[in-house]
Protein backbone atom coordinates (compact mmCIF):
# COMPACT_ATOMS: atom_id res chain seq x y z
CA UNK A 1 0.00 0.00 0.00
CA UNK A 2 1.29 3.46 -0.82
CA UNK A 3 2.21 5.62 2.09
CA UNK A 4 2.78 8.87 0.31
CA UNK A 5 -0.29 10.36 1.88
CA UNK A 6 -0.07 11.69 5.39
CA UNK A 7 -2.19 9.70 7.78
CA UNK A 8 -5.49 11.22 8.73
CA UNK A 9 -5.35 13.91 6.07
CA UNK A 10 -7.77 12.23 3.72
CA UNK A 11 -11.54 12.33 3.75
CA UNK A 12 -11.41 9.24 1.57
CA UNK A 13 -10.67 6.73 4.32
CA UNK A 14 -12.78 6.03 7.38
CA UNK A 15 -10.07 3.82 8.83
CA UNK A 16 -6.34 3.78 8.15
CA UNK A 17 -4.12 1.17 9.75
CA UNK A 18 -0.39 1.28 9.05
CA UNK A 19 1.99 -1.49 10.08
CA UNK A 20 0.04 -2.37 13.20
CA UNK A 21 1.57 -5.19 15.23
CA UNK A 22 0.52 -6.55 18.59
CA UNK A 23 1.80 -9.26 20.89
CA UNK A 24 0.16 -10.76 23.93
CA UNK A 25 2.74 -12.31 26.27
CA UNK A 26 5.12 -12.76 23.37
CA UNK A 27 2.49 -14.39 21.15
CA UNK A 28 1.93 -12.53 17.90
CA UNK A 29 -1.72 -11.49 17.64
CA UNK A 30 -1.41 -8.94 14.84
CA UNK A 31 1.51 -8.91 12.44
CA UNK A 32 2.22 -5.78 10.40
CA UNK A 33 -1.39 -5.00 9.49
CA UNK A 34 -1.96 -2.42 6.76
CA UNK A 35 -5.56 -1.68 5.94
CA UNK A 36 -7.59 1.18 4.54
CA UNK A 37 -11.35 1.33 4.64
CA UNK A 38 -12.98 3.70 2.16
CA UNK A 39 -15.65 6.09 3.44
CA UNK A 40 -19.10 4.86 2.43
CA UNK A 41 -18.19 1.20 2.11
CA UNK A 42 -19.41 -1.91 3.85
CA UNK A 43 -16.18 -3.62 4.74
CA UNK A 44 -16.09 -7.27 5.77
CA UNK A 45 -13.26 -8.62 7.89
CA UNK A 46 -13.23 -12.39 7.54
CA UNK A 47 -11.06 -15.02 9.18
CA UNK A 48 -11.13 -18.16 11.26
CA UNK A 49 -11.69 -18.01 15.00
CA UNK A 50 -8.54 -16.70 16.65
CA UNK A 51 -7.29 -14.99 13.48
CA UNK A 52 -7.07 -11.64 15.31
CA UNK A 53 -10.30 -10.00 14.12
CA UNK A 54 -11.47 -8.87 17.57
CA UNK A 55 -7.98 -7.64 18.50
CA UNK A 56 -7.86 -5.54 15.33
CA UNK A 57 -11.33 -4.06 15.91
CA UNK A 58 -10.49 -3.25 19.53
CA UNK A 59 -7.57 -1.15 18.29
CA UNK A 60 -9.98 0.85 16.15
CA UNK A 61 -12.25 1.76 19.06
CA UNK A 62 -9.34 2.81 21.22
CA UNK A 63 -9.53 -0.17 23.58
CA UNK A 64 -5.94 -1.16 22.73
CA UNK A 65 -3.03 1.18 22.18
CA UNK A 66 -0.88 0.13 19.19
CA UNK A 67 2.45 -1.37 20.28
CA UNK A 68 3.79 -0.82 16.77
CA UNK A 69 2.31 1.11 13.87
CA UNK A 70 -0.53 3.58 13.73
CA UNK A 71 -4.30 3.59 13.72
CA UNK A 72 -6.36 6.52 12.43
CA UNK A 73 -10.14 6.45 12.68
CA UNK A 74 -12.22 9.18 11.02
CA UNK A 75 -9.07 11.23 10.67
CA UNK A 76 -8.08 11.04 14.33
CA UNK A 77 -6.23 8.88 16.83
CA UNK A 78 -8.78 6.85 18.84
CA UNK A 79 -6.38 6.37 21.79
CA UNK A 80 -5.20 9.98 22.06
CA UNK A 81 -8.65 11.52 21.50
CA UNK A 82 -11.25 8.92 22.48
CA UNK A 83 -13.77 11.62 23.39
CA UNK A 84 -13.67 13.05 19.87
CA UNK A 85 -13.47 9.80 17.93
CA UNK A 86 -15.81 7.54 19.87
CA UNK A 87 -18.74 9.95 19.66
CA UNK A 88 -18.70 9.38 15.92
CA UNK A 89 -18.32 5.59 16.15
CA UNK A 90 -20.85 2.87 16.96
CA UNK A 91 -19.52 -0.42 18.32
CA UNK A 92 -21.28 -3.73 18.86
CA UNK A 93 -19.19 -6.45 20.45
CA UNK A 94 -19.41 -10.15 19.91
CA UNK A 95 -19.55 -10.99 23.57
CA UNK A 96 -22.79 -10.52 25.43
CA UNK A 97 -21.38 -7.51 27.25
CA UNK A 98 -24.51 -5.51 28.12
CA UNK A 99 -25.13 -4.86 31.83
CA UNK A 100 -27.53 -7.65 32.80
CA UNK A 101 -28.82 -5.83 35.89
CA UNK A 102 -30.14 -2.88 33.84
CA UNK A 103 -33.45 -2.41 32.13
CA UNK A 104 -33.66 -1.64 28.41
CA UNK A 105 -34.80 1.94 29.13
CA UNK A 106 -31.94 2.53 31.62
CA UNK A 107 -29.36 1.43 29.07
CA UNK A 108 -30.90 3.63 26.39
CA UNK A 109 -30.93 6.68 28.70
CA UNK A 110 -27.37 6.01 29.85
CA UNK A 111 -26.05 5.66 26.28
CA UNK A 112 -28.07 8.65 25.10
CA UNK A 113 -26.25 10.87 27.59
CA UNK A 114 -22.89 9.92 26.05
CA UNK A 115 -23.73 10.96 22.52
CA UNK A 116 -24.64 14.52 21.50
CA UNK A 117 -25.96 13.25 18.16
CA UNK A 118 -28.40 10.77 19.72
CA UNK A 119 -31.61 10.61 17.68
CA UNK A 120 -34.58 10.04 20.00
CA UNK A 121 -37.07 9.46 17.23
CA UNK A 122 -34.80 6.90 15.61
CA UNK A 123 -34.25 5.13 18.94
CA UNK A 124 -38.01 4.95 19.57
CA UNK A 125 -38.54 3.75 16.04
CA UNK A 126 -35.98 0.96 16.54
CA UNK A 127 -37.56 0.00 19.87
CA UNK A 128 -40.92 -0.44 18.14
CA UNK A 129 -39.42 -2.16 15.14
CA UNK A 130 -37.61 -4.70 17.34
CA UNK A 131 -40.59 -5.02 19.72
CA UNK A 132 -38.43 -4.02 22.70
CA UNK A 133 -40.00 -2.83 25.94
CA UNK A 134 -38.15 -0.17 27.92
CA UNK A 135 -39.23 -1.89 31.12
CA UNK A 136 -37.80 -5.31 30.32
CA UNK A 137 -34.65 -6.20 32.21
CA UNK A 138 -31.78 -7.23 29.98
CA UNK A 139 -31.34 -10.46 31.93
CA UNK A 140 -34.85 -11.54 31.00
CA UNK A 141 -34.36 -11.11 27.26
CA UNK A 142 -33.42 -13.79 24.76
CA UNK A 143 -29.99 -13.64 23.17
CA UNK A 144 -31.55 -12.36 19.95
CA UNK A 145 -33.39 -9.54 21.75
CA UNK A 146 -30.25 -8.58 23.67
CA UNK A 147 -28.38 -8.38 20.36
CA UNK A 148 -31.09 -6.01 19.09
CA UNK A 149 -30.65 -3.81 22.19
CA UNK A 150 -26.89 -3.81 21.59
CA UNK A 151 -27.51 -2.84 17.99
CA UNK A 152 -29.93 -0.06 18.98
CA UNK A 153 -27.44 1.59 21.35
CA UNK A 154 -24.71 1.22 18.70
CA UNK A 155 -26.63 2.99 15.93
CA UNK A 156 -29.12 5.43 17.50
CA UNK A 157 -26.53 8.22 17.54
CA UNK A 158 -26.18 7.70 13.78
CA UNK A 159 -22.44 6.99 13.85
CA UNK A 160 -20.24 7.82 10.88
CA UNK A 161 -18.46 4.51 11.40
CA UNK A 162 -20.27 1.43 12.66
CA UNK A 163 -18.03 -1.39 13.89
CA UNK A 164 -19.66 -4.77 14.43
CA UNK A 165 -17.69 -7.66 15.87
CA UNK A 166 -19.23 -10.97 14.78
CA UNK A 167 -22.73 -9.49 15.02
CA UNK A 168 -24.46 -12.64 13.79
CA UNK A 169 -22.60 -15.12 15.90
CA UNK A 170 -25.02 -17.49 17.62
CA UNK A 171 -28.16 -15.61 16.58
CA UNK A 172 -31.34 -16.91 14.98
CA UNK A 173 -31.97 -16.09 11.30
CA UNK A 174 -34.51 -13.35 12.06
CA UNK A 175 -32.16 -11.52 14.41
CA UNK A 176 -29.35 -11.87 11.85
CA UNK A 177 -31.66 -10.40 9.22
CA UNK A 178 -32.47 -7.43 11.49
CA UNK A 179 -28.78 -6.74 11.96
CA UNK A 180 -28.03 -6.92 8.24
CA UNK A 181 -30.94 -4.63 7.52
CA UNK A 182 -29.56 -2.09 10.00
CA UNK A 183 -26.18 -2.34 8.31
CA UNK A 184 -27.72 -1.60 4.92
CA UNK A 185 -29.78 1.23 6.34
CA UNK A 186 -26.71 2.78 7.97
CA UNK A 187 -24.81 2.71 4.71
CA UNK A 188 -27.75 4.13 2.77
CA UNK A 189 -27.19 7.39 4.59
CA UNK A 190 -24.48 8.97 2.56
CA UNK A 191 -20.91 8.90 3.73
CA UNK A 192 -21.41 6.40 6.53
CA UNK A 193 -19.15 3.40 6.78
CA UNK A 194 -19.69 -0.07 8.23
CA UNK A 195 -16.94 -2.47 9.24
CA UNK A 196 -17.95 -5.88 10.40
CA UNK A 197 -16.17 -9.09 11.17
CA UNK A 198 -17.80 -12.38 10.40
CA UNK A 199 -17.16 -15.92 9.39
CA UNK A 200 -20.57 -16.24 7.76
CA UNK A 201 -19.36 -15.81 4.21
CA UNK A 202 -22.78 -15.79 2.57
CA UNK A 203 -23.65 -12.70 4.66
CA UNK A 204 -20.38 -11.04 3.79
CA UNK A 205 -20.93 -11.86 0.14
CA UNK A 206 -24.37 -10.26 0.10
CA UNK A 207 -23.57 -7.16 2.03
CA UNK A 208 -19.93 -6.15 1.66
CA UNK A 209 -18.32 -4.25 -1.14
CA UNK A 210 -14.81 -4.80 0.25
CA UNK A 211 -13.42 -7.82 2.05
CA UNK A 212 -10.14 -8.45 3.86
CA UNK A 213 -8.99 -11.88 4.96
CA UNK A 214 -7.17 -11.95 8.27
CA UNK A 215 -5.28 -15.15 8.98
CA UNK A 216 -2.93 -15.84 11.88
CA UNK A 217 -2.63 -12.13 12.57
CA UNK A 218 -1.82 -11.09 9.01
CA UNK A 219 -3.93 -9.60 6.23
CA UNK A 220 -3.61 -12.24 3.52
CA UNK A 221 -5.56 -10.25 0.94
CA UNK A 222 -7.88 -7.27 0.76
CA UNK A 223 -10.10 -6.75 -2.27
CA UNK A 224 -13.37 -5.32 -3.53
CA UNK A 225 -16.28 -7.54 -4.53
CA UNK A 226 -15.72 -6.52 -8.15
CA UNK A 227 -12.03 -7.42 -8.08
CA UNK A 228 -12.54 -11.02 -6.96
CA UNK A 229 -13.75 -12.44 -10.32
CA UNK A 230 -11.14 -10.36 -12.16
CA UNK A 231 -8.25 -11.61 -10.05
CA UNK A 232 -8.92 -15.33 -9.86
CA UNK A 233 -10.62 -18.25 -11.55
CA UNK A 234 -11.32 -21.72 -10.33
CA UNK A 235 -10.11 -24.43 -12.71
CA UNK A 236 -11.27 -28.03 -12.76
CA UNK A 237 -9.92 -31.15 -14.42
CA UNK A 238 -9.84 -34.91 -14.26
CA UNK A 239 -7.00 -37.45 -14.05
CA UNK A 240 -7.00 -41.10 -15.05
CA UNK A 241 -6.83 -43.67 -12.26
CA UNK A 242 -3.62 -43.64 -10.24
CA UNK A 243 -2.34 -40.43 -11.75
CA UNK A 244 -1.62 -37.26 -9.85
CA UNK A 245 -3.10 -33.90 -10.80
CA UNK A 246 -0.81 -31.65 -12.85
CA UNK A 247 1.72 -29.44 -11.10
CA UNK A 248 0.71 -25.90 -11.93
CA UNK A 249 2.84 -22.95 -10.93
CA UNK A 250 1.01 -20.42 -8.76
CA UNK A 251 -2.14 -22.53 -8.46
CA UNK A 252 -3.32 -22.92 -4.88
CA UNK A 253 -6.22 -24.16 -2.78
CA UNK A 254 -6.11 -27.63 -4.35
CA UNK A 255 -9.04 -29.93 -3.85
CA UNK A 256 -9.11 -33.54 -4.96
CA UNK A 257 -12.08 -35.82 -4.89
CA UNK A 258 -11.92 -39.15 -6.70
CA UNK A 259 -10.45 -38.45 -10.11
CA UNK A 260 -11.51 -34.80 -10.17
CA UNK A 261 -9.37 -31.91 -9.09
CA UNK A 262 -9.92 -28.19 -8.66
CA UNK A 263 -7.59 -25.32 -7.91
CA UNK A 264 -7.59 -21.53 -7.73
CA UNK A 265 -5.39 -19.56 -10.08
CA UNK A 266 -4.74 -15.93 -10.97
CA UNK A 267 -6.84 -14.77 -13.91
CA UNK A 268 -3.79 -13.48 -15.80
CA UNK A 269 -2.09 -16.89 -15.59
CA UNK A 270 -5.03 -18.65 -17.14
CA UNK A 271 -5.06 -16.11 -19.95
CA UNK A 272 -1.65 -17.39 -21.10
CA UNK A 273 -1.87 -19.14 -24.49
CA UNK A 274 -2.76 -22.85 -24.42
CA UNK A 275 -2.93 -22.89 -20.65
CA UNK A 276 -6.00 -25.10 -20.59
CA UNK A 277 -4.64 -27.67 -23.03
CA UNK A 278 -1.31 -27.87 -21.27
CA UNK A 279 -2.81 -28.82 -17.92
CA UNK A 280 -5.94 -30.58 -19.05
CA UNK A 281 -8.32 -27.98 -17.63
CA UNK A 282 -11.86 -29.08 -18.44
CA UNK A 283 -13.79 -26.24 -16.88
CA UNK A 284 -13.33 -22.73 -15.54
CA UNK A 285 -15.57 -21.14 -13.00
CA UNK A 286 -15.98 -17.77 -11.38
CA UNK A 287 -14.43 -17.90 -7.94
CA UNK A 288 -16.90 -17.73 -5.06
CA UNK A 289 -16.03 -15.89 -1.87
CA UNK A 290 -16.27 -19.21 -0.04
CA UNK A 291 -13.73 -20.85 -2.35
CA UNK A 292 -11.41 -17.82 -2.16
CA UNK A 293 -11.56 -17.94 1.61
CA UNK A 294 -10.73 -21.63 2.01
CA UNK A 295 -8.03 -21.51 -0.68
CA UNK A 296 -6.32 -18.49 0.88
CA UNK A 297 -6.58 -19.91 4.39
CA UNK A 298 -5.09 -23.24 3.24
CA UNK A 299 -2.21 -21.62 1.38
CA UNK A 300 -1.59 -18.97 4.02
CA UNK A 301 -1.45 -21.37 6.95
CA UNK A 302 1.99 -21.75 8.46
CA UNK A 303 3.46 -25.27 8.42
CA UNK A 304 2.95 -25.99 12.12
CA UNK A 305 -0.83 -25.82 11.83
CA UNK A 306 -2.73 -28.93 10.91
CA UNK A 307 -4.64 -28.70 7.64
CA UNK A 308 -8.32 -29.31 7.87
CA UNK A 309 -9.43 -32.58 6.32
CA UNK A 310 -11.52 -30.77 3.74
CA UNK A 311 -8.39 -29.21 2.26
CA UNK A 312 -5.95 -31.57 0.62
CA UNK A 313 -2.85 -30.03 -0.86
CA UNK A 314 -1.51 -31.69 -3.98
CA UNK A 315 2.10 -31.20 -3.06
CA UNK A 316 1.69 -32.55 0.50
CA UNK B 1 -40.35 -7.18 -4.88
CA UNK B 2 -39.84 -10.61 -3.37
CA UNK B 3 -36.77 -11.94 -5.11
CA UNK B 4 -35.24 -15.20 -4.00
CA UNK B 5 -31.49 -15.06 -3.55
CA UNK B 6 -29.77 -18.41 -3.32
CA UNK B 7 -26.36 -18.88 -1.72
CA UNK B 8 -25.31 -21.36 -4.41
CA UNK B 9 -22.33 -19.44 -5.72
CA UNK B 10 -24.21 -17.53 -8.43
CA UNK B 11 -23.23 -13.88 -8.01
CA UNK B 12 -25.99 -11.94 -6.22
CA UNK B 13 -25.92 -9.29 -8.92
CA UNK B 14 -26.66 -11.89 -11.63
CA UNK B 15 -29.50 -13.34 -9.59
CA UNK B 16 -31.16 -9.93 -9.26
CA UNK B 17 -30.75 -9.17 -12.99
CA UNK B 18 -32.07 -12.61 -14.03
CA UNK B 19 -35.14 -12.46 -11.83
CA UNK B 20 -36.16 -8.93 -12.74
CA UNK B 21 -35.49 -9.61 -16.42
CA UNK B 22 -37.71 -12.70 -16.24
CA UNK B 23 -40.51 -10.73 -14.60
CA UNK B 24 -40.34 -8.08 -17.34
CA UNK B 25 -40.17 -10.42 -20.31
CA UNK B 26 -42.80 -12.79 -19.00
CA UNK B 27 -45.12 -9.81 -18.48
CA UNK B 28 -45.40 -10.00 -14.68
CA UNK B 29 -43.96 -6.50 -14.68
CA UNK B 30 -45.76 -4.29 -17.22
CA UNK B 31 -44.34 -1.35 -19.18
CA UNK B 32 -44.49 1.75 -17.00
CA UNK B 33 -44.31 -0.24 -13.74
CA UNK B 34 -41.80 1.11 -11.24
CA UNK B 35 -38.91 -0.93 -9.93
CA UNK B 36 -38.47 -0.50 -6.17
CA UNK B 37 -36.04 2.27 -5.16
CA UNK B 38 -32.47 0.95 -4.91
CA UNK B 39 -32.22 1.52 -1.16
CA UNK B 40 -35.57 -0.09 -0.41
CA UNK B 41 -34.75 -3.19 -2.43
CA UNK B 42 -31.27 -3.39 -0.90
CA UNK B 43 -32.75 -3.22 2.59
CA UNK B 44 -35.41 -5.83 1.97
CA UNK B 45 -33.00 -8.21 0.23
CA UNK B 46 -30.25 -7.39 2.73
CA UNK B 47 -27.70 -6.80 0.02
CA UNK B 48 -25.30 -3.97 -0.67
CA UNK B 49 -27.04 -1.01 -2.38
CA UNK B 50 -24.20 -0.92 -4.93
CA UNK B 51 -25.12 -4.44 -6.00
CA UNK B 52 -28.71 -3.40 -6.67
CA UNK B 53 -27.54 -0.26 -8.48
CA UNK B 54 -25.27 -2.39 -10.65
CA UNK B 55 -28.14 -4.77 -11.47
CA UNK B 56 -30.37 -1.83 -12.44
CA UNK B 57 -27.62 -0.44 -14.66
CA UNK B 58 -27.32 -3.79 -16.42
CA UNK B 59 -31.10 -3.92 -17.02
CA UNK B 60 -30.94 -0.36 -18.32
CA UNK B 61 -28.15 -1.28 -20.75
CA UNK B 62 -30.26 -4.17 -22.00
CA UNK B 63 -32.98 -1.64 -22.71
CA UNK B 64 -35.49 -3.30 -20.38
CA UNK B 65 -35.80 -0.43 -17.92
CA UNK B 66 -35.29 3.30 -17.99
CA UNK B 67 -34.14 5.64 -15.27
CA UNK B 68 -36.01 8.86 -14.64
CA UNK B 69 -34.12 11.54 -12.84
CA UNK B 70 -36.66 12.10 -10.12
CA UNK B 71 -39.07 9.20 -10.12
CA UNK B 72 -36.77 6.21 -10.06
CA UNK B 73 -36.56 3.32 -12.50
CA UNK B 74 -39.43 1.97 -14.56
CA UNK B 75 -40.08 -0.80 -17.10
CA UNK B 76 -39.82 0.21 -20.76
CA UNK B 77 -42.22 -0.62 -23.53
CA UNK B 78 -41.08 -3.66 -25.54
CA UNK B 79 -41.98 -3.94 -29.20
CA UNK B 80 -43.75 -7.16 -30.23
CA UNK B 81 -40.78 -8.42 -32.22
CA UNK B 82 -38.29 -7.45 -29.55
CA UNK B 83 -40.36 -9.20 -26.96
CA UNK B 84 -40.45 -12.49 -28.91
CA UNK B 85 -36.69 -12.54 -29.37
CA UNK B 86 -36.18 -11.73 -25.68
CA UNK B 87 -38.46 -14.54 -24.68
CA UNK B 88 -36.57 -16.91 -26.94
CA UNK B 89 -33.27 -15.75 -25.48
CA UNK B 90 -34.41 -16.68 -21.99
CA UNK B 91 -34.63 -20.32 -23.06
CA UNK B 92 -31.10 -20.45 -24.48
CA UNK B 93 -29.39 -21.65 -21.25
CA UNK B 94 -31.87 -24.53 -20.84
CA UNK B 95 -31.55 -25.45 -24.52
CA UNK B 96 -27.77 -25.49 -24.24
CA UNK B 97 -28.01 -27.69 -21.19
CA UNK B 98 -30.35 -30.07 -22.99
CA UNK B 99 -28.00 -30.33 -25.97
CA UNK B 100 -24.93 -30.94 -23.82
CA UNK B 101 -26.65 -33.59 -21.71
CA UNK B 102 -28.08 -35.34 -24.78
CA UNK B 103 -24.59 -35.55 -26.26
CA UNK B 104 -23.11 -36.83 -23.03
CA UNK B 105 -25.81 -39.53 -22.95
CA UNK B 106 -25.08 -40.43 -26.58
CA UNK B 107 -28.63 -39.66 -27.77
CA UNK B 108 -29.33 -38.79 -31.39
CA UNK B 109 -30.80 -35.34 -31.94
CA UNK B 110 -33.85 -36.78 -33.77
CA UNK B 111 -34.51 -38.93 -30.74
CA UNK B 112 -34.37 -35.88 -28.43
CA UNK B 113 -36.73 -33.94 -30.71
CA UNK B 114 -39.18 -36.85 -30.74
CA UNK B 115 -38.98 -36.97 -26.94
CA UNK B 116 -39.74 -33.24 -26.74
CA UNK B 117 -42.78 -33.72 -28.99
CA UNK B 118 -44.01 -36.62 -26.95
CA UNK B 119 -43.63 -34.83 -23.60
CA UNK B 120 -45.40 -31.80 -25.01
CA UNK B 121 -48.43 -33.82 -26.10
CA UNK B 122 -48.46 -35.68 -22.76
CA UNK B 123 -48.45 -32.42 -20.82
CA UNK B 124 -51.13 -30.92 -23.11
CA UNK B 125 -53.44 -33.87 -22.63
CA UNK B 126 -52.92 -33.74 -18.85
CA UNK B 127 -53.88 -30.07 -18.92
CA UNK B 128 -57.05 -30.82 -20.89
CA UNK B 129 -58.13 -33.50 -18.42
CA UNK B 130 -57.74 -31.30 -15.34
Amino acid sequence: MSQEQTLGQSAEWAVEVEHLSRRFRGQIALDDICLRIPVGSIFGLVGLNGAGKTTLLRHLVGAYKPQHGRVVVLGDDPVAHPDVVLKRVGYLTEVDSLPMWARVGDLIDFTRALYPTWDDAYARNLCDHFALSRHASLASLSKGQRARVGLLVAIAHRPELLVLDEPSSGLDPIARGDILEAVIRTISQDGRTVLFSSHLLDEVDRVCDCVALLHEGRIVESLTAEQLPLRYREILGRVSAGERPPTIDRAFGWRISGDEWSAVIAAETIAEPEFEQRYGVLEQRELTLQRWFSAQVASGTRPHTVLSTAEVTADA
Amino acid sequence: MLLHLAADGTPIYNQIVDQIRYRIISGQLRPGDDLPPIRALAESLRVNPNTVARAYRELEQEGLVEKRRTTGTFVRELTERRSLSERRRLLVPQIDKLIIQSRQLGLQWDDVLAQLQQRNSEISSQEQRS
